[in-house]
C-alpha cells in the first residue's frame, strides 16, 4: 500500500520545486515559492523514510539533529557574509552527493552494470571536486586564504593533467569495476583537482565560480538519481544545474569573458601590461563637506555599489543617506552592475537588508541611459566596472566588458579608501576626469560624515 | 539502452530545458536568494543518503550515509530558512518591513 504512495509523494515534490523556481521569478510571489520549496522537501523526506528498505532510523535522527543544529545558525549569517554561505553549503550538498556515491560503489560494486557505474564515477567526481572547491572558495571569500589569484607557469598543464587521470581512473572504473582498489585513488584526484580549480581564481570572478559550482552541484545531484534510478533527484538536480548554469552564463557576459578565461586564464596575468600605461596625472578630492554641498544643489542621484560598500558594511550608512536625500526631495536611484560584488545579486540584498526599497535599484542595461540626465553619480567602492577603458581602449583587460556609464553623469564622486587600483590592478582613469571628484576614507564614515553635513546644513 | 537509462534520460533533457526557461525569467535582483533556493532543493541528495544510511548494510555505508543526511539537512534548514528571510528584506517604496 505504502509502496504506491511513494512515488506519489516524489512527484509532488518535483511539482512544488518547478513552481517554486517559477514563483521566485517575481519578489510578489517569491516568498510563497519558498514555503513550497520547503513543503516539497517535507514531502520527499516522509517519502523516503516510509520505504520499507530502511531497516533502523536511529542513525538518521542522529543526523537531523546534527543538521539541523549546524544549519540553523548557517542561515542566521548577516547578509555580507551570504556569498561565503553560499560556497559553504554547496561544500556540503556536494559532499553529501560524493559520499553517498562512495557507499554505493562499495554495496554494489564488482556486480554493477556499466552504465550505472558510469552515473556513479560521474557522481562522485563532480562531488569531490565540487567539495574542495567550494571550500577553498569559502576560504578565499572569508579571506582564510588569500583572495588573490594565484598562478604559477605550468598551472594549466598540472591542472589538466589532474583532471585527465581523475577522467581515466573513473573510465577504467566503468570498464573494470572490480578494480576497487582504484576507487579511493580516483577520489583523491578529484579532490585534489577541486583544489587546483580555485587557487588560480580571484575575488572578482567568484560570481561566476560560485554559479558553476551551484550548476555542479546540482548535476552530482542528478548523476545520483541515475544511479538509484529516482527521478525526483533526476529532476531537482537538473533544475539546479541549469540554473546555475544560467547564472554563470550571465556572470561572463557581464565581464565579457569566456568560460575557459574564467577558469583557466586567472585575471592576475593582466597586471603587468596595465600598470605601467598612462602618464601621472591629478586626482581632484573632496572633502565630505564638499560632497554634501553638491548633493544639496542635485536633483538626480544615482548611486553605484560595489563590494568595497559590503567590506566596509556601509549599506546602513547609505541608507540613511537616501532616506534624507529622498526627504529633500532629490530623485536617488541605485545602478547595480550584475558582477558587483562576490555572488550574483549580492548588492540587491545588502541594499534591501538596509531597507531601501528593491523598486530603487535599477540593472544595469535600465539605468545606462539616465547617467546623462543625473547630477551626480556616486560611487561607493565599486571600481572597474565603473571604468570608462571598457569602452574605448583595445589594450585595457577589460576592454569591451559592459560597463556602467556613470562618466556621463554631470559630477562624479568617488568613495574609496585610496588611489589604489581595484581588484584587476588596472587603473580606473575615470579618477582622473575633470568632473570626477575622490572623497578619500573608509565608505562606512565618509558617508556617515556626508549624511551629517547634509542634514546640518539644511 | 535499458529503458530505466532511456527514460531517465527523456527526464533529465526535459528537466533542464524546463529549468533554462524558468530561470531566465528570475528576476537578476533575486539572484541571490535564487542561488541559495536551488542549493536547499539540490539538498534533495538527502534522499540518497536516508536510504544508505537506513538500509544498515555495512558500517562504511551507515557512517557515510548518515554524514550525508547530516549535510543535506544543513542545506535543507539553512538554505530555506535564509531564502525566506533574504526575501523579507525585499519591499517597496513607501511600505515599512513589517
Amino acid at each position: 500500500m505504502i509502496d504506491r504512495a511513494i512515488p506519489l509523494l516524489y512527484l509532488g515534490a518535483a511539482v512544488s520545486f518547478i513552481l517554486a523556481l517559477k514563483w521566485l521569478s517575481a519578489v510578489p510571489t517569491a516568498r510563497r515559492g519558498v514555503i513550497v520549496g520547503a513543503a516539497g522537501m517535507a514531502l520527499a523526506v516522509a517519502g523516503t523514510l516510509l520505504k520499507p528498505e530502511i531497516e533502523s532510523y536511529r542513525w538518521i535522527a542522529v543526523a537531523f539533529v546534527a543538521g539541523t543544529v549546524i544549519g540553523v545558525p548557517m542561515a542566521m549569517m548577516p547578509m555580507t557574509a551570504v556569498p561565503q554561505r553560499t560556497a559553504l553549503s554547496h561544500a556540503f550538498g556536494a559532499l553529501a552527493a560524493a559520499l553517498v556515491g562512495t557507499a554505493e560503489f562499495y554495496l554494489k560494486a564488482p556486480a554493477i552494470d556499466r552504465f550505472t557505474m558510469g552515473a556513479l564515477a560521474l557522481e562522485v567526481l563532480l562531488g569531490f571536486l565540487t567539495f574542495t572547491a567550494s571550500l577553498m572558495a569559502f576560504g578565499k571569500l572569508q579571506e582564510i586564504l588569500p583572495p588573490r589569484p594565484i598562478t604559477w607557469k605550468s598551472q594549466n598543464l598540472l591542472n589538466f593533467t589532474l583532471l585527465g587521470l581523475a577522467a581515466a581512473s573513473g573510465a577504467y572504473l566503468v570498464a573494470r569495476p572490480e578494480a576497487a582498489w582504484l576507487f579511493p585513488v580516483f577520489g583523491a584526484l578529484a579532490l585534489a583537482f577541486g583544489v587546483m580549480l580555485v587557487i588560480p581564481i580571484g575575488g572578482a570572478d567568484m560570481p561566476t565560480v560560485i554559479s558553476l559550482l551551484n550548476s555542479y552541484a546540482g548535476l552530482s545531484a542528478a548523476a545520483m538519481g541515475f544511479v538509484l534510478n529516482n527521478k525526483l533527484l533526476i529532476i531537482a538536480g537538473a533544475l539546479d544545474g541549469s540554473s546555475g548554469f544560467i547564472l554563470s552564463v550571465i556572470m561572463c557576459r557581464a565581464m565579457n569573458r569566456s568560460f575557459t578565461n574564467v577558469l583557466f586564464g586567472a585575471f592576475g596575468q593582466a597586471q603587468a601590461s596595465a600598470g605601467a600605461s598612462g602618464e601621472r596625472r591629478a586626482a581632484r578630492s573632496a572633502t565630505p563637506e564638499e560632497a554634501a554641498g553638491i548633493l544639496h544643489v542635485a536633483s538626480r542621484v544615482i548611486v553605484v555599489p560595489g563590494y568595497g560598500m559590503a567590506v566596509a558594511q556601509a549599506q546602513h550608512k547609505v541608507r540613511e543617506l537616501y532616506d534624507v536625500l529622498t526627504k529633500a526631495g532629490v530623485d536617488v536611484r541605485f545602478a547595480i552592475h550584475p558582477v558587483a560584488g562576490r555572488m550574483p545579486g549580492h548588492m540587491n540584498v545588502l541594499l534591501a537588508e538596509a531597507n531601501i526599497p528593491y523598486d530603487r535599484l535599477v540593472e544595469m542595461e535600465d539605468v545606462n541611459s539616465d547617467f546623462p540626465q543625473a547630477d551626480v553619480a556616486l560611487v561607493i567602492g565599486a571600481n572597474d566596472v565603473t571604468n570608462p577603458a571598457a569602452r574605448h581602449d583595445r589594450n585595457s583587460p577589460i576592454y569591451g566588458m559592459p560597463i556602467l556609464d556613470v562618466d556621463k553623469a554631470r559630477t562624479v564622486m568617488v568613495i574609496k579608501r585610496s588611489m589604489s587600483p581595484g581588484f584587476a590592478g588596472i587603473e580606473n582613469e575615470l579618477y582622473y576626469l575633470d568632473r570626477t571628484l575622490m572623497v578619500f576614507g573608509d565608505a562606512k564614515s565618509v558617508v556617515g560624515n556626508i549624511v551629517k553635513e547634509f542634514a546640518g546644513g539644511t | 539502452m535499458s529503458q530505466d537509462l532511456e527514460l531517465g534520460l527523456y527526464v533529465f533533457v526535459l528537466a533542464t530545458f524546463l529549468g533554462l526557461e524558468i530561470i531566465r525569467r528570475v528576476s537578476p535582483l533575486l539572484h541571490t536568494p535564487l542561488m541559495s533556493l536551488t542549493n536547499a532543493i539540490s539538498a534533495i541528495t538527502i534522499v540518497g543518503s536516508i536510504l544508505v544510511a537506513g538500509e544498515q548494510k555495512t558500517t562504511l555505508s551507515t557512517v557515510l550515509g548518515s554524514i550525508a543526511v547530516a549535510c543535506s539537512m544543513i542545506n535543507i534548514v539553512g538554505g530555506y530558512l535564509i531564502t525566506y528571510r533574504m526575501l523579507r528584506m525585499f519591499r517597496k517604496s513607501g511600505k515599512n518591513r513589517p
